[in-house]
């Protein structure tokens, strides 16, 4: 217990110097400001002649496409492989009615997790109906799941590859960094170009996606088995697959469950985008009811995509829970029964699918059964917009001037290079030297597309936005790895947020907080916290219970339990909880740029949304990737150095306590 | 080794139950061939209450029918996401389907994607374009693969609006075609969180090209254009200024759907002159009336001989017509064939004349 709280004691005399560098560093900033503001700033151009040079690249790749080899003997067959991937399972989908089709999904349940959850997935399936969206549902349901089985045949094996080594880890993360926080709005006009208008491409959007959590997830999994539970495995004479197989995939099963989850969270929020390059379903109905401003028909289809997110993930929980407690200690008796419950599973199943194919049952649900919910949601919402407007506005003026504006002048009218030379020294006192050569990179790069000024006002937001979203996941997942039932509660409510388009809720945000930058930041927040929670609990709990009863035993509080014991050693998802957070906000920058907050996420949209413009969003979205270089070097690296204070100690706490404590 | 045996257990269960599926619907051959069905699923998107209405069965029986007789065959009709748009669409297809004896796969996509449609065969009409000379030059003009087949008739207005309890409240405001300055004793009541000392302009959609950051250059107002960035943060921001009766200044449009929800007054600035907007950083005027909202079909189908091609060239209508359709359809909640329907039964004329 000694060994645990001393090391920690000391990093944090540490880290406040740092912050005392910090505060001077900023100090120093604002003093610098008040003499040169306004000086070598960069003011935004929309006729940038690397705009009209990228519109070049484009319009290139438009005139080859139908010779160029790369297209004719891969790209066309990928997209033809997909496209009759997705037709057949179309096809199937549509022989077996959706009697048929409930069924069918309702006995998976019923045979990999258990009665409660196929209950539910028969629940929901009648829910799409119920909502006169069955077929929407359907057509998204085909998608997702091709979207999320290539995602997974791919990124699972990638994942273990990077959790088993460091340097294809190293070689692999920038491409991801680029995958995720890329906008999708940016590539979707190229990406439409190179496989065509439809929903092969619309897979591959969502594919690129949502591949990145399925391999950074496993990779984290794999990393975290104990050293020593490999090590034992090592010197009892095993192979190397034998280790994988017996002694890392078992011990990550949890955290490629979550894997599992955040790529199919990940995919399902790719739905409305999708949608304007052709994909059908729920996107579909999401796109037309925005355009006639009806939220309860928005809330309808959102909510077939929280459903939806709940079926699959239900039905993939089962694969992250250790399945010796379910079949491994079974007696006779209880193996004769689950033969018993398997066989009349897949009868009852086979004789109404069969009965439904013979009997005149449609493929879709009946029509004229179905319950009214978006009357009363609309109800609700012109209620929220005409009562509580007079406190959202003040909320949102006393924000944006108190807290945004200071922030985006300081950014925005400060010299460039001053700007720059900050940030290299903020780099450097909290990551070291690489992390502040990065940083200026980063920012010469973003000076170099010629996007400065509209960077900088991202660069506030991003970074009021990731503040947010870090103290409230932080807050959040703590609270809810330390108790099951708060994990209960708030773990329906993040799939929810993380899955329900967020044009849905974002309607009223305009109606209350207008077309502003404040409406965007909302945005970000609530589409990035779920991850963080989901990641911080995941780490939190998997802090060895030995542990925590120790430092307990020593007589240290709960906060202290919890910032001295459960934080520092939770590091490795807390880190992978700040970069999905950096890569989250990132992500809405582009929403936020459709509901006001302008910048660069305006200037990707402008790019898909004109031919002319492509060049300008294209640039844009390559700043966007840059900010989030600056930000995830910055704090990956402050991760890495808090815990190179006390590395060796930590670890060998950490790492005999896992495995003391694991099963 | 136990739990390899009940996953192998279980990959047996789950590969017979996929047997008994597929044998199953081999059986049950009543629902179709897999291409027969991914066509209903098609039909059945484009409008989400096909089959509530009960048209989606008659109609895919139709099309069917027409697919091996009739001279018309599939057209692919891009949908755009505006509700004017879908009112277009709604009418078009009806007719195509019932009249022409057509399949109409509508397919929801952007704009600008629309057009790449053209050359891969994947879009074979739009029905409403907004501008876009950039996109006309290459597919048009250039490329050859698409061919511009007249106006669809609404007129387009653009323009800044502003509630008409504003203008009526400040009628002087209506004088800005004679003295745009007048515009700048009301940037104060216009002023926002995003405007900071300046009067609010607020801009929408990025699809639609706008000028106005060089004409408040130009007439030197006091003003800064901030973009909502989609035409639902727009219309929402404009609806509930007006709800919460609050003034605000917009870049607006007409026709749409929306003038039918709100009441917005158009605030004249200086008219076009020639020459007036020469440079785009100092434009010293008013948007010139916008009525070139054409249609545009794919050269196949203009060579094909299809009747479509007729009807699509023939389809023309006002801003009345189309603000009819689109308020059932987004008012009354209509699916887009019933609206299509129930304006077709009142003006039987109009449609006549389309007719190849």
């Amino acid at each position: 217990m000694t060994t645990a709280s001393i090391p920690f004691g000391r990093r944090l005399d540490i880290r406040l110097s740092r912050t005392r560098r910090f505060a001077l560093l900023i100090g120093l900033w604002v003093v610098l400001f008040a003499f040169f503001h306004g000086r070598l700033t960069l003011v935004h151009s929309d006729d940038a002649p690397l705009f009209q040079a990228l519109n070049g690249v484009r319009d290139w790749v438009d005139a080859n496409r139908t010779t160029l080899p790369l297209f004719v003997y891969v790209l066309d067959p990928i997209r033809d492989g997909i496209g009759l991937l997705i037709d057949a399972l179309t096809a199937a989908f549509a022989m077996v009615s959706w009697l048929g089709l409930t069924t069918i999904f309702g006995a998976i349940g019923v045979l990999f997790v258990g009665w409660r959850t196929a209950a539910l997935v028969v629940a929901c399936f009648v829910a799409f109906g119920l909502l006169s969206l069955w077929d929407q549902a359907i057509q998204t349901l085909i998608l997702i799941l091709v979207a999320v089985v290539l995602s997974l045949a791919i990124g699972l094996p990638l994942g273990i590859l990077a959790g088993r080594s460091d340097r294809f880890l190293r070689l692999v993360t920038p491409i991801l960094d680029v995958m995720q926080i890329m906008p999708t709005f940016a590539y979707l006009s190229p990406l439409t170009l190179i496989f065509l208008i439809g929903p092969p491409a619309a897979t591959i959007a969502t594919l690129i996606y949502a591949l990145p959590p399925a391999i950074r997830i496993t990779a984290l999994g794999i990393r975290g088995v104990s050293a020593e539970a490999v090590e034992a495995a090592d010197s009892l004479g095993s192979t190397s697959l034998q280790v994988l197989r017996k002694v890392q995939l078992p011990m990550a099963r949890s955290t490629i469950g979550l894997a599992v989850n955040q790529t199919i969270m990940m995919a399902l929020s790719m739905v409305v985008i999708t949608a304007l390059i052709n994909a059908p379903g729920l996107g579909e109905s999401i796109i037309h009811a925005l355009a006639k401003l009806n939220l309860g028909q928005t809330f309808d289809a959102g909510l077939a995509i929280v459903l939806l997110a709940m079926v699959l993930d239900r039905l993939t929980a089962s694969a992250s829970r250790e399945p010796d407690r379910r079949h491994g200690g079974m007696d006779a008796a209880a193996l004769a029964r689950r033969r018993i419950l398997v066989a009349g599973t897949v009868l009852v199943t086979a004789v109404v699918v069969i009965g439904a194919a013979l009997l005149p049952i449609p493929q879709t649900f009946p029509a004229d059964i179905k319950v009214d919910v978006a009357s009363p949601i609309n109800a609700i919402g012109d209620w929220i917009e005409a009562n509580l407007y007079v406190v959202t506005v003040a909320i949102k003026d006393l924000f944006s001037q108190w807290i945004l504006d200071p922030l985006q002048t300081l950014l925005t009218n400060s010299p460039w290079p001053l700007v720059i030379a900050v940030a290299a020294a903020i780099a450097w006192i909290v990551s070291g030297r690489r992390a502040a050569i990065a940083s200026a990179i980063a920012l010469l790069l973003v000076v170099a597309l010629q996007l400065w000024e509209h960077s900088m006002e991202t660069l506030a937001l991003v970074i009021i936005s990731l503040a947010l979203t870090m103290v409230i996941g932080l807050a959040l997942g703590v609270t809810a790895a330390r108790s099951d039932l708060f994990a209960r509660i708030v773990r329906p409510i993040n799939d929810a947020a993380q899955t329900m388009p967020a044009f849905v809720y974002l309607l009223p945000a305009v109606a209350l907080f207008g077309a502003t930058r404040f409406t965007g930041i909302l945005a970000a927040v609530i589409y990035a916290v779920p991850a963080v929670v989901r990641l911080v609990e995941d780490g939190v709990r998997g802090v060895s219970p030995t542990v925590i009863e120790a430092a307990t035993a020593a007589g240290s509080s709960r906060l202290q339990v919890i910032f001295k014991v459960q934080l520092p050693m939770a590091r490795r998802s807390l880190l992978l909880a700040t970069n999905q957070g950096v890569v989250l906000v990132l992500a809405m920058v582009v929403v936020a740029g459709l509901v006001g907050a302008g910048a660069l996420g305006y200037d990707v949209v402008a790019g898909f949304s004109q031919f002319t413009d492509f060049g300008k969003g294209m640039a844009a979205a390559v700043s966007i990737v840059l900010l989030g270089v600056l930000l995830d070097r910055i704090t990956q690296g402050a991760g890495a150095r808090t815990a190179a204070a006390s590395a060796a100690r930590t670890a060998r706490a950490f790492f005999s306590a896992r495995a003391v404590g694991a099963p | 080794m136990s739990l390899r045996g009940n996953i192998s257990g279980r990959l047996a269960v789950g590969l017979a139950a996929t047997a008994i599926v597929f044998s199953a619907c081999s059986s049950g051959g009543a629902s179709g061939s897999p291409a027969a069905s991914t066509a209903a699923v098609a039909s059945a998107s484009s409008a989400a209450g096909a089959s509530a209405s009960g048209a989606a069965p008659a109609s895919a029986a139709a099309s069917t029918a027409a697919k091996s007789l009739g001279p018309c065959g599939t057209v692919n009709i891009a949908e755009n996401a505006w509700v004017g748009y879908q009112a277009d669409a709604a009418v078009v297809a009806y007719l195509l389907q019932n009249k022409l004896g057509c399949t109409v796969v509508k397919k929801t996509i952007d704009e600008t994607i629309s057009w790449q449609g053209f050359p891969t065969g994947q879009v074979d009409a739009i029905l409403e374009v907004w501008g876009h000379k950039d996109l006309y030059a290459k597919y048009v003009t250039m490329d050859k693969t698409a061919v511009d087949v007249g106006p669809n008739g609404a007129q387009g207005v653009i323009g800044w609006f502003v509630p008409k309890s504003f203008a009526d409240a400040h009628p002087d405001i209506l004088t800005a075609d004679k003295n745009p300055a007048i515009l700048n004793t009301y940037a104060d009541q216009f002023k926002t969180s995003e405007s900071g000392d300046k009067g609010q302009l607020l801009d929408g959609d990025p699809t639609f090209v706008t000028e106005d950051a060089g004409i408040i250059a130009g007439l030197g107002l006091n003003y800064k254009v901030v973009f909502s960035g989609s035409e639902a943060a727009s219309n929402k921001a404009i609806k509930a200024a007006i709800d919460q009766n609050k003034p605000i200044l917009a870049y607006y449009y007409t026709p749409n759907w929306f003038s039918t929800k709100v009441d917005l007054v158009h605030i004249p600035l200086p008219p076009a002159t020639p020459g007036c907007d020469t440079d785009p950083h100092k434009i010293t005027c008013d948007y010139p009336p916008y009525d070139a909202l054409y249609k545009v079909v794919s050269s196949k189908l203009a060579t094909n001989g299809s009747p479509a091609f007729d009807l699509i060239k023939n389809f023309k209508w006002t801003n009345e017509d189309q603000n009819t359709v689109a308020a059932y359809i987004a008012n009354d909640n209509m699916t887009d064939d019933q609206a299509a329907q129930k304006w077709l039964d009142a003006n039987p004329t109009k449609w006549a004349a389309w007719m190849p």
